[in-house]
């Protein structure tokens, strides 16, 4: 599991073009579909963007919560892999993420959740192109140690618009 | 059909109707969409009865349009459109933010919106749900306020609909101005992103429409060869990324002490000046306030916006950072040089909903007959207009959005206040406007002959003053109004065009469309028919004001008036000389000495129609006439 990755993110260098969302739907579902992306742009606040997506976090709790085994776990990256045949669109692995990040897909009955598409996340290498780099892949492993700050990632949009709007507008946002 | 939904969605709000209609195939091949598909909708539903119709009537349209390359083609934008209560004629004027990607996701390639509500609303839109709803606890809110209630009215709304975290749908609004009928008045988009020419804040606002919330969850309407689209994507991104390195680090923003110092055309003290070699407004000074670096819009490689950030008298500041456009009419044409002062207007007047350009072209006009004593302080209602003072503008301005005192007359917007001023005072005022058919000229001045603008660019363009539409020779010109026309048809930023390969567009709308869409086919049919159109209902105009062809065809007086000062010191418009290329202009479109399209060309061009009703109902005025 030492290859395991996960995809870390800059708020402050997010630019809100999308074009992540342009990537990862042409790359998974051969258009331009915003809603059906597996990563996707919050703009809860006006001027402040919000990139949410999957952490890959350690205890999977998404895959604990499946009672259909729709969800497995990629040995190679540790991304969680959905299996649309078996998936029920119940919802119930929204609620157990701590981000609620998991989203239905918009037509289909299965739910999307970051596969790293097998490794090379199109919206980071999208995001590297343009400059912008608010998205990093980062191994999940570190000279042995295992990562800790991943969690910080793995909350829900309102949160972190919250205290962003704080830090960077000092605005209190309800 | 590629790259369309195919379907218009159509609200009168007087009756409260909703209703889907189709699209002819064989009208957009010919309108593409945007301001071409508003100049069409617009012609055959009130073209008739054009010059009676008060812009602000329940008769006239508001036109929301997307067009086949939003969403595909870097930098989406939308545009909006309708009888103008500025030119009355068209303006298509456009706007960045995801609205037209929300739209075409919700299934439609615009909104087409006729009557007047009873209260106050807002037209909400998710996917085939459309709903009027209620806006009287919006109305009167300031940009920032309504912005963030109705993008968490919007998320409660679509959160009931669907397990998981909705995202907000996107957004145009109108501010206090807008409500008001402010002839100023623009469409916002977003915080700080305004479709400011033409006034079509005002016309929302005449139909007491607060604001129109769209979330789309399909995907963008088929393309013909997706794979091309995308090889295209990468490619006019890749050399956006390459050739436009001044945009992305500073915006057009790097322009307020660089650009208008080389070129000597940026508008100070009402254009008195054109130059200026004040360092204090160089962007190192603007970037101090940055909070982001890049802010952009779906699929923009280049996200030119900054965004910035203070405190003032404890009052929170969040604004875009002011553009040049902003910095030169928000800041030198009213002797600010001050970037906080500056940012503080630019975040006014966003706040407002006004047009900075068309608002600090009027500021600049004021503060000119304050300096010449033809308006006193009892005349502002105490307000000491001299040059720089931050506080009196700042009042005007909040005079003008709610229509307060002298506000009122100015709230008419340029041309008609200088006519009222001019009554008043008894002398002629609209020498000291700098403005065609109504509506402000961009920060670029012509004088210098150093900036991208020449002796044409506002006398004889379609949409007046509008600095990103000029009349430029030869037509096909990469700044001429034809080619301006593709992109705000397409409908997608032109700033991208910039940077990118010549022929990377023709390409573009072929891989989206699959139609045969070649440059000479654009630029010897498509065009023009377009351009004739809007420059005959420019003519028509009315019911308040109409243009005189050759004589409203014309530069400011003030372009006539040699520069004072900088490297472009003592040159003007040779008036001689405008008038031949203006003549050259409108020859090659086809048009008569007096800029009105000849039924030679309109048969040509297959406005068969055009020709007959402007035969019969105006006595063939407008067409052919040689008196």
């Amino acid at each position: 599991m030492g290859k395991n990755i996960w995809i870390a993110r800059d708020y402050l260098k997010c630019s809100g073009c999308r074009k992540c969302e342009i990537a990862c739907s042409l790359f998974h579902e051969g258009k331009i579909w915003p809603e059906a992306s597996r990563i996707r742009i919050f703009m809860l606040f006006p001027g402040l963007e919000v990139p949410h997506l999957c952490t890959q976090c350690d205890n999977y709790p998404c895959v604990n919560s499946c009672k259909f085994n729709a969800l497995s776990i990629n040995e190679k990256t540790g991304a969680v892999i959905v299996n649309k045949e078996a998936c029920t669109a119940c919802g119930v692995c929204i609620n157990a993420c701590p981000g609620k990040v998991p989203w239905l897909h918009p037509k289909e009955k299965y739910v999307l959740i970051c596969d790293l598409c097998g490794g090379n996340p199109k919206c980071v290498e999208e995001c590297h192109e343009g400059g912008w780099d608010a998205l990093k892949i980062i191994p999940k492993t570190v000279l042995g140690f295992e990562r800790k700050n991943y969690k910080l990632y793995a909350r829900e949009p309102e949160d972190v618009t919250k205290e962003l709007a704080k830090v960077i507008y000092g605005e209190e946002v309800s | 059909m590629y790259g369309y939904t195919g379907k218009l969605l159509e609200v009168d709000l007087s009756n409260k109707k909703i209703n889907e209609i189709k699209i002819d195939e064989e009208i957009l091949k010919q309108y593409i969409g945007g301001r071409g598909l508003a100049v069409k909708i617009l012609w055959d539903r009130i073209g008739i009865k054009w010059d009676s119709i008060n812009p602000f009537s329940p008769e006239n349209i508001l036109l929301i349009l997307t067009g086949p390359l939003t969403g595909f083609f870097p930098g989406g934008r939308i545009c909006i459109s309708g009888k103008s209560p500025q030119s009355n004629g068209v303006v298509g004027s456009t706007v960045g933010g995801e609205f037209g990607i929300e739209l075409k996701c919700a299934g439609y390639d615009g909104i087409i919106i006729s009557g007047k509500a009873e209260t106050p609303c807002y037209i909400f839109i998710s996917d085939s749900y459309v709903e009027i709803k209620r806006a009287s606890h919006i109305w009167g809110k300031g940009g920032k306020e309504t912005l963030k209630t109705l993008l968490n009215e919007g998320r409660m709304m679509l959160q009931k609909n669907k397990l998981g975290k909705w995202r907000e749908p996107a957004v145009l609004y109108i501010g206090p101005a807008g409500e008001r009928k402010v002839r100023l008045a623009a469409v916002m988009s977003k915080l700080t992103h305004a479709a400011g020419y033409g006034g079509y804040g005002a016309v929302m606002g005449s139909k007491n429409l607060k604001a129109i919330l769209v979330k789309g969850t399909g995907p963008l309407p088929e393309v013909f060869n997706i794979e091309e689209v995308n090889k295209l994507i990468k490619c006019a991104c890749k050399e956006c990324y390459e050739n436009q390195a001044l945009f992305r680090q500073w915006g057009t923003g790097y322009g307020g002490y660089y650009f208008g110092n080389v070129t000597s055309s940026e508008p100070i003290k009402n254009w008195q000046e054109e130059w200026h070699e004040e360092k204090s407004y160089s962007v190192t000074q603007f970037e101090r306030f940055w909070v982001k670096r890049y802010w952009g819009d779906f699929g923009c490689p280049t996200t030119c916006l900054k965004i910035s950030t203070f405190k003032m008298n404890s009052e929170n500041i969040v604004s875009d950072n002011p553009d040049y456009e902003l910095q030169a009419y928000l800041g030198t044409n009213l002797g600010i040089f001050n970037p906080v002062e500056n940012i503080y207007l630019s975040s006014l007047i966003d706040e407002l909903g006004l047009c900075g350009i068309n608002t600090g072209n009027i500021l600049g006009f004021v503060g000119e007959l304050y300096e010449k004593g033809i308006l006193t302080k009892e005349d502002l209602d105490g307000v000491e207009l001299t040059w720089g003072n931050l506080n009196a503008f700042a009042l005007l301005i909040k005079k003008i959005a709610y229509r307060e005192d002298i506000g009122d007359i100015l709230a008419e917007g340029i041309y008609r206040a200088a006519l009222k001023l001019s009554e008043i005072k008894k002398k002629d005022l609209l020498k000291y406007t700098v403005q065609s058919k109504a509506i402000a000229i961009g920060a670029h001045g012509v004088r210098s002959g150093l900036d991208y603008t020449d002796k044409i660019s506002y006398a004889c363009s379609t949409q007046g003053g509008d600095h990103t539409s000029v009349a430029k020779l030869p037509l096909d010109h990469p700044n001429s109004e034809l080619t301006v026309l593709f992109y705000d048809s397409g409908v997608v930023c032109w700033f991208n065009d910039w940077a990118i390969q010549k022929d990377l567009k023709w390409k573009f709308i072929k891989a989206v469309t699959g139609w045969d869409i070649t440059e000479k086919k654009w630029y010897e049919e498509l065009a023009p028919r377009i351009l004739s159109i809007q420059r005959i209902l420019l003519l028509i105009g009315g019911p308040d004001i109409k243009w005189i062809p050759l004589k409203d065809d014309e530069n400011p007086q003030r372009f006539y008036e040699p520069l004072p000062s900088g490297p472009a010191k003592g040159r003007y418009v040779d008036r001689k000389k405008f008038e031949e290329e203006r003549k050259e202009y409108y020859k090659a479109l086809g048009w008569s000495e007096k800029g009105i399209p000849t039924s030679e060309t309109l048969m040509k061009l297959g406005l068969n129609d055009v020709v007959q009703f402007l035969k019969q109902k105006i006595n063939g005025f407008y067409l052919d006439s040689t008196s």
